[in-house]
């Protein structure tokens, strides 16, 4: 393999490691943020275990997040350099933003919350976990407004044989990259509020701690319903835009061959690359895809073939990744809308809590799913045309990266298993028991 | 103009990482010596504990604004020196996931699994830091692309190998001085008497290191062209030496300022004399990344520097008020109440 593919695969594993971990932090912060709200406001005891019991599990999935998004930091110049060099004036300035407004914050305050409870006064020290989740957010803001430039760039001008910044305004407001945030942090959302659900799952199945894991479910119950059913109404919108933007990828994430008028939505087909075609196609509804792309029955929609073959994406691997994640979108709606019938029910119907707990993975799944649309739909660009990927990567011998890839598949496995067998050991163990005399109510 | 700020605001970046994480770096490389039982291992713990992560963050901001400000130094660089970095990046890996990990288990081979995860997390970011600058100081082989033309044993030269052992004790003697500060009894006693152990070793290289740039890199012309900048390697030495005063007066808070100084003034030292250079070319001057051809727009920087005037003393602010919440000694008779 080539120093590019080499570089591709290991920067794919970094950042597939690193969101493994970004989610729960980006959404898992906040629900503990209104836990401990809640304590401050009612003074029940039972908010604050519960913020105590969730934090312990977010902490550590935290720290994974931390050591993590380091690796990100570097490969721009260790492996990227070419790009680094061509955008850096714009790209570098959104990273150094990034961390001097968010990571600093989230950081400080991270460990003021984790070793404070006892000193600070219950107003500050709730404080403290609602900058931590502020903090997390706006980074996750900055650091997707970069990648929007990536996807789309706007506001630079082609100078000095590099991408220069002209209109900063233009590119920190640009829709397509609010689109973006706004559907990876309801993805993130989704992902937190699925989990509170499934371990709270576990323990009512057990009917232990009930009143206090029924709070939690009811909790996350609400947080993935409103998220779940915003994800697919902004999930269409998203379409609608990357259908204008990136015509390329809309192509790849359905499998389009042919440019058409009224081009239909296939339910089931299975995509052949080679022979520019699918080889089965079932259950076609015409002019569905113009409607959803462009809101017009009767839009043309370009398809792969109208693109010279260097510059079509993939086509399997998106178009795979998209029907997952969308599938998967509207299973979660279907999932959080029963949720929402027998949330006063929950005990008598131990089928819902089992599949609930058994979902937890699935929000990974979908976030995972929809990044590999976005990132493999967009080559064979880097820069959406004006930079392409194997032009990008730095001077570098593969044996170099090779040896690294192994040592990140190695280092990255072993710590992510532990990492997740401590989370399950801290979600299994349950909260602390109640101090003796405060209404716990359990 | 511009450019000349962001190149002090450059070097001010890296040398407040340092001389913040240099004192966690340290005391991870004491580890082993320093933390005889258990219960000493967890003060040393306890005494990085709420610091170490909001000190890594000014590693990210100095790697963010290399990037920022001037993009072509930093693709040179990071890629130039891919194989030391992914050691730095993979050793921090290691420290960090220490803190999270170590006291999960009450099992004392889980633990020294970790505790020797720190020592080598820290020992060799501290000495590869120090190969890395000194190397810098002294030119790299860059062609006229700007590629890298060396190997890994390129950087191990005598004087990139001295730079390394510069910091490792340089960070070492903060780490210990921290340690006096923020405990009491037998701990205490042990961290001053390394500490002031530690100081004679550390003058003795700091003037080699010194006489040795005056060798074998040219960061003194800067000195001799505007000689009133000799003030900063002086006041350099003078910070050394007031570390060693305050050590003698147990005055651990000004020692630990002072080595503070001494840190930043090493660093400082070393960038002033680059100037107008980030990298000079060890291959030919002309090949050199400098200040003039390395940058970013005039328009990205007066955006950045707006950033960074606004939010960096908000930080330190907000940093400052963290250090003064911890800032009670730790000992192993009031015990924490950590959450996991
Ligand atoms: C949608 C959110 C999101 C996305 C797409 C990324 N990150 Fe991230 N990152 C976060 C959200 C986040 C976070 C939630 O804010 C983290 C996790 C834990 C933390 O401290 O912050 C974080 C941590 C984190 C850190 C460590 C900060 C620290 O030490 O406190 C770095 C250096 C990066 N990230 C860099 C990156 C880069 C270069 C990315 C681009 C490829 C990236 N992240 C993608
Ligand atoms: C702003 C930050 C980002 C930058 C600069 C960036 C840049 C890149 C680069 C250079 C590559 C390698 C080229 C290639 O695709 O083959 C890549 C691939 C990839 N990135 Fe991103 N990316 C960013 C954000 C993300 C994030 C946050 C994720 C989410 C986890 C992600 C997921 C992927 C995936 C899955 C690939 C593999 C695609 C492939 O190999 O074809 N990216 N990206
Ligand atoms: C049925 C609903 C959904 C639709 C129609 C939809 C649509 C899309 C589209 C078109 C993209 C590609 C955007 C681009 O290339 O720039 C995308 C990306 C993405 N999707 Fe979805 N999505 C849906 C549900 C979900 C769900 C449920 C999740 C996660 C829980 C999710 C997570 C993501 C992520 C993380 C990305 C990459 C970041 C981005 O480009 O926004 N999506 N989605």
């Amino acid at each position: 393999m080539d120093v590019v593919m080499l570089s591709r695969l290991q920067f794919a594993v970094a950042t597939f490691f690193h969101f493994l971990f970004v989610p729960l932090t980006l959404g898992l912060s906040l629900l503990i943020a209104l836990m401990e709200t809640r304590y401050v406001r009612t003074g029940n005891e039972e908010y604050r275990r519960q913020a105590r019991f969730w934090g312990k599990i977010f902490l550590v999935n935290f720290a994974l997040g931390v050591v993590t998004g380091i690796t990100l930091e570097f490969q721009f110049g260790t492996n990227w350099s070419r790009y680094s060099k061509y955008v850096g004036d714009i790209f570098g300035s959104l990273l150094a933003i990034e961390a001097t407004t968010s990571f600093f914050l989230e950081s400080t305050f991270v460990a003021v919350w984790a070793l404070t409870w006892d000193r600070l006064s219950p107003r500050l020290h709730c404080l403290s976990i609602w900058l931590v989740a502020a903090a997390s957010n706006l980074s996750a803001i900055w650091i997707l407004t970069a990648n929007a430039w990536m996807q789309h760039p706007v506001g630079y001008v082609i100078r000095n044989g590099r991408a220069e910044l002209e209109n900063f305004w233009a590119i920190v407001t640009q829709p397509f990259g609010w689109q973006i945030i706004f559907h990876t942090l309801t993805g993130a959302y989704i992902l937190s509020g699925f989990f509170v659900m499934g371990v709270s799952a576990y323990h009512l199945l057990r009917e232990q701690h009930v009143s206090f894991f029924t709070k939690s479910f009811r909790l996350g119950l609400i947080f993935a319903l409103i998220f779940s059913v915003a994800e697919v109404v902004q999930g269409h919108l998203h379409g609608a835009a990357v259908a204008r933007l990136q015509p390329a990828k809309l192509a790849a994430m359905e499998a389009l061959w042919e440019t058409q008028a009224g081009a239909p939505q296939t339910l089931f087909l299975i995509p052949d690359e080679k022979n520019e075609r699918n080889l089965v196609e079932i259950g076609r509804i015409p002019g569905l895809l113009s409607l959803l792309a462009f809101h017009d029955r009767q839009a043309v929609v370009r398809g792969l073939k109208d693109f010279p073959p260097e510059e079509r994406p993939p086509v399997l691997l998106t178009f795979l990744a998209f029907r997952v994640m969308v599938g998967l979108g509207f299973l979660f709606v279907l999932l959080t809308g029963l949720g929402w019938l027998l949330r006063d029910r929950l005990l008598v119907n131990p089928l819902y809590l089992r599949v609930m707990l058994y979902a937890i993975p699935l929000p990974y799944l979908a976030l995972q799913a929809g990044w590999i649309v976005t990132e493999v739909g967009r080559q064979p660009w880097i820069v959406y045309g004006l930079m392409k990927t194997k032009d990008a990567v730095s001077p570098i011998a593969a044996s170099q990266v090779g040896v690294t890839l192994v040592a990140f598949l190695l280092v990255y496995g072993l710590l992510g298993v532990l990492a997740f067998y401590l989370m399950a050991k801290f979600a299994k163990a349950g909260p602390e028991p109640a101090p003796a005399q405060a209404g716990g109510g359990e | 103009m511009l450019l000349t700020i962001w190149f002090l605001l450059w070097g001010i970046l890296w040398s407040v990482y340092f001389l913040l994480d240099g004192f966690d770096l340290g005391l991870g490389i004491l580890l082993p010596g320093l933390g005889r039982t258990e219960e000493d291992r967890r003060l040393i713990y306890r005494v990085t504990e709420p610091h170490w992560d909001g000190n890594e963050v000014w590693l990210i901001a100095a790697g963010g604004v290399t990037f920022a400000a001037f993009p072509t130094a930093y693709a040179a660089l990071f890629s130039g020196l891919y194989t030391p970095l992914m050691l730095i990046l993979f050793a921090l890996i290691f420290r960090g996931v220490t803190f999270a990990f170590r006291d999960q288990s009450e099992d004392p081979r889980w633990r020294r699994l970790w505790d020797t995860c720190l020592f080598w997390g820290s020992l060799l970011p501290a000495l590869l830091f120090g190969v890395a600058f000194a190397n810098l100081f002294r030119g790299l082989p860059y062609d006229a692309e700007g590629h890298f033309q060396g190997t890994l044993l390129t950087l191990l030269n005598p004087y990139g190998l001295a730079g390394g052992l510069l910091f490792v004790l340089l960070f070492c003697l903060h780490g210990a001085l921290w340690l006096a500060v923020k405990t009491d009894g037998e701990m205490h006693r042990r961290a001053a008497a390394t500490a002031r152990s530690l100081w004679p070793w550390l003058l003795v290289l700091a003037v080699i290191f010194l006489l040795a740039s005056r060798r074998v890199t040219r960061l003194w012309d800067n000195y001799f062209t505007y000689p009133l900048l000799l003030l900063l390697p002086l006041a350099t030495v003078g910070a050394l030496v007031l570390t060693c005063l305050w050590m003698r007066r147990e005055a651990w808070w000004r020692a630990w300022f002072a080595s503070a100084g001494t840190i930043a003034g090493v660093t400082l030292f070393g960038v002033v004399g680059l100037y107008p250079h980030l990298i000079p070319s060890s291959l030919d001057p002309a090949y050199s990344l400098t200040v003039y051809n390395a940058a970013s727009s005039p328009f990205t920087l007066k955006i950045m520097l707006g950033v960074a005037l606004t939010f960096v003393p908000l930080v330190i602010a907000y940093q400052t008020w963290a250090h003064l919440l911890f800032r009670e000694k730790v000992s192993a008779a009031a015990p924490e109440k950590k959450l996991y």
